[in-house]
């Protein structure tokens, strides 16, 4: 048995969600990892768009912002920001992005913006970015973040980027075109969403990790699959490409 | 149009109070003139940008700024801004006003004042606080009875400021790599700055008229400003300074440290050309990208 870390077992698990799919809007550290993965592994026709406005890019090095200049040399097509968000994103061309926040409640909304008040914030937060549009316009929604108590919270501080709302109200009633968040991809196990209620709901534990450390990092009664499983490893190789190709320095893998 | 240094241009188009906006996504942030403006003691800007980055860090930290309109707080790739932090948390040096949108907002409220529209429609916000929090976000109802649409009024900067690889002497200026939202806020500017690494013949420019993003025709000023963009780059003339992006964060997270670094870089040296002799030859080489160059494409000749 190959030893992994579990930070490694959430880029694998978010990689693998990525089978099928041809466009991803990628962000930088983990989603872009596990991206990258993909494309070497599950998905070798996946077409990356990152937020800076470029399409299809080869990294040549690890990018350490979603702008590093190593996006630009060799991608198909590098476009202005009103082209990305009113052409790839707004006009529908984008299929899955990831996301993720500081806070996340059970039918997946986000907070990126603040932690407390508002107007007397205990923590300011960076914002939405483009995280607001690509939560209401990517086709299917990968949230991907580490649980914890204080992130899968009961009420969220401020919604940034929205979910599945309130769980009742059907996203299409506010004219939103993606389906929202599909799947949660944690350092602990990976959640998925109930049809009916839209709530999150537990699909899978990575192995090694007890049902009880996950129901205790999340701030409701957490829902768990009939069938609830274990995680699939990684693989020797894929554990192979992330250490020796993607992050050689174990940068996002710790 | 007239080509001037950065200190006359900044004295010329930036005066206390006014609305200003240094674009630049990630790359080609101008560095120089925000520097420039510190050491100028302008006050009570309204600072424009979808990503503040350090640029607006460091013009907070000097206390240029009452408000900052924007969409993405943070050190891309990096972590927080602590100086906004510490103005926006503690109103340290002054309180700052925020007024906060999101990517597609931002680039919607440039396009609008660009285009000389009342307002800009886009598919966003709903299920979002950020109208609740922000009252210039607002909807209405489509003519076309097909429901509602976001709306964001028109940002129209005093003063936007543009950092390129390349323009000629009439400000006509060329642009590759990322292109960000500089050709919409440059246009909806009642005034332009324009700085670039590099000033070259017009014929240079000529040759390839696809790459340009901005017209001479709404250029105020050309500054040539070598190394200007720092610790933010320039595609294919120097990298990003990602090790200054990690020191910033260490730097900025003290309010003594942030001062005594301004001290230092920015009101210790006279201007740019200082501060690029100060950072030394081998700094720049180390950011110095190896080659890429693109295929020549034939416009062909219709003598």
């Amino acid at each position: 048995m190959i030893g992994y870390t579990p930070s490694e077992m959430m880029i694998v698990a978010a990689a693998r969600a990525l089978a099928g799919v041809r466009t991803v809007f990628v962000g930088v550290g983990q989603p872009n990892i596990a991206c990258n993965l993909a494309l070497r592994t599950v998905a070798p026709d996946l077409k990356l768009i990152y937020e800076s406005g470029v399409y299809e890019a080869r990294p040549a090095r690890l990018p350490l912002s979603i702008g590093d200049p190593t996006l630009v040399s060799g991608a198909t097509l590098v476009c202005s920001l009103a082209d990305l968000f009113g052409l790839f994103l707004q006009g529908g061309r984008v299929e899955v992005a990831f996301l993720g926040g500081a806070q996340v409640d059970r039918f997946g909304n986000l907070n990126t913006t603040v932690i407390g008040e508002y107007t007397r914030p205990k923590a300011r937060l960076p914002g939405s970015g483009g995280a607001c549009e690509i939560a209401i316009h990517a086709g299917r929604v990968f949230i991907i973040m580490p649980l914890s108590r204080r992130s899968f919270v009961e009420r969220l501080d401020f919604v940034t980027s929205p979910g599945h709302l309130d769980g009742r109200t059907p996203r299409s009633a506010l004219g939103m075109p993606g389906a929202g968040p599909e799947i949660v991809v944690t350092d602990k196990c990976v959640l998925g969403f109930d049809p009916e209620s839209k709530e999150m709901v537990l699909k899978s534990l990575h192995p090694g990790v007890e049902l009880e450390s996950v129901l205790g990092e999340v701030g409701w009664k957490l829902r768990i699959a009939p069938d609830l499983r274990e995680t699939e490893p990684p693989t020797s190789e894929e554990l192979r490409i992330l250490r020796e190709e993607l992050d050689p320095q174990g940068i996002y893998r710790r | 149009m007239k080509q001037m240094s950065m200190r006359e241009a900044i004295a010329a188009f930036v005066h206390d109070g006014d609305t200003v906006a240094i674009e630049g996504f990630t790359a080609c942030i101008c560095f120089a003139a925000a520097h420039e403006i510190i050491r100028q003691g302008r006050r009570d800007l309204t600072l424009c940008r979808m990503t503040p980055d350090l640029v607006y860090d460091m013009l907070v930290a000097a206390g240029c700024a009452r408000k900052l309109v924007c969409s993405y707080i943070g050190n891309p790739g990096v972590g927080s801004l602590h100086a906004i932090r510490r103005a926006v948390e503690k109103g340290i040096p002054a309180p700052l006003e925020l007024e906060e949108y999101s990517h597609f907002g931002m680039v919607a409220r440039y396009t609008a004042g660009a285009y000389g529209l009342p307002f800009f429609p886009l598919r966003s916000y709903q299920g979002s606080d950020l109208p609740r929090v922000n009252p210039h976000i607002r909807s209405v109802e489509s003519p076309y009875g097909d429901g509602t649409v976001a709306v964001v009024p028109p940002l129209k900067p005093d003063v936007t400021i543009v950092h390129a690889q390349r323009a000629d002497p009439e400000g006509n200026t060329h642009l590759w790599g990322l292109l960000g939202v500089q050709k919409e806020a440059a246009f909806a500017a009642r005034h332009v700055i324009v700085v670039v690494e590099e000033i070259v013949p017009t014929e240079v420019i000529r040759s390839d008229p696809n790459r340009t993003m901005i017209p001479g025709l709404i250029v105020d000023a050309l500054v040539h400003e070598p190394y200007g963009a720092h610790p933010s780059y320039v595609q294919g003339y120097y990298d990003r300074d990602n090790a200054f992006y990690l020191r910033w964060d260490e730097i900025s997270r003290d309010e003594a440290s942030t001062r005594r670094w301004l001290e230092e870089w920015v009101y210790g040296v006279p201007d740019r050309a200082a501060y690029v002799a100060k950072m030394g030859a081998e700094a720049w080489e180390r950011l110095r990208p190896g080659e890429a160059f693109a295929y020549p494409v034939n416009y062909g000749r219709y003598a």
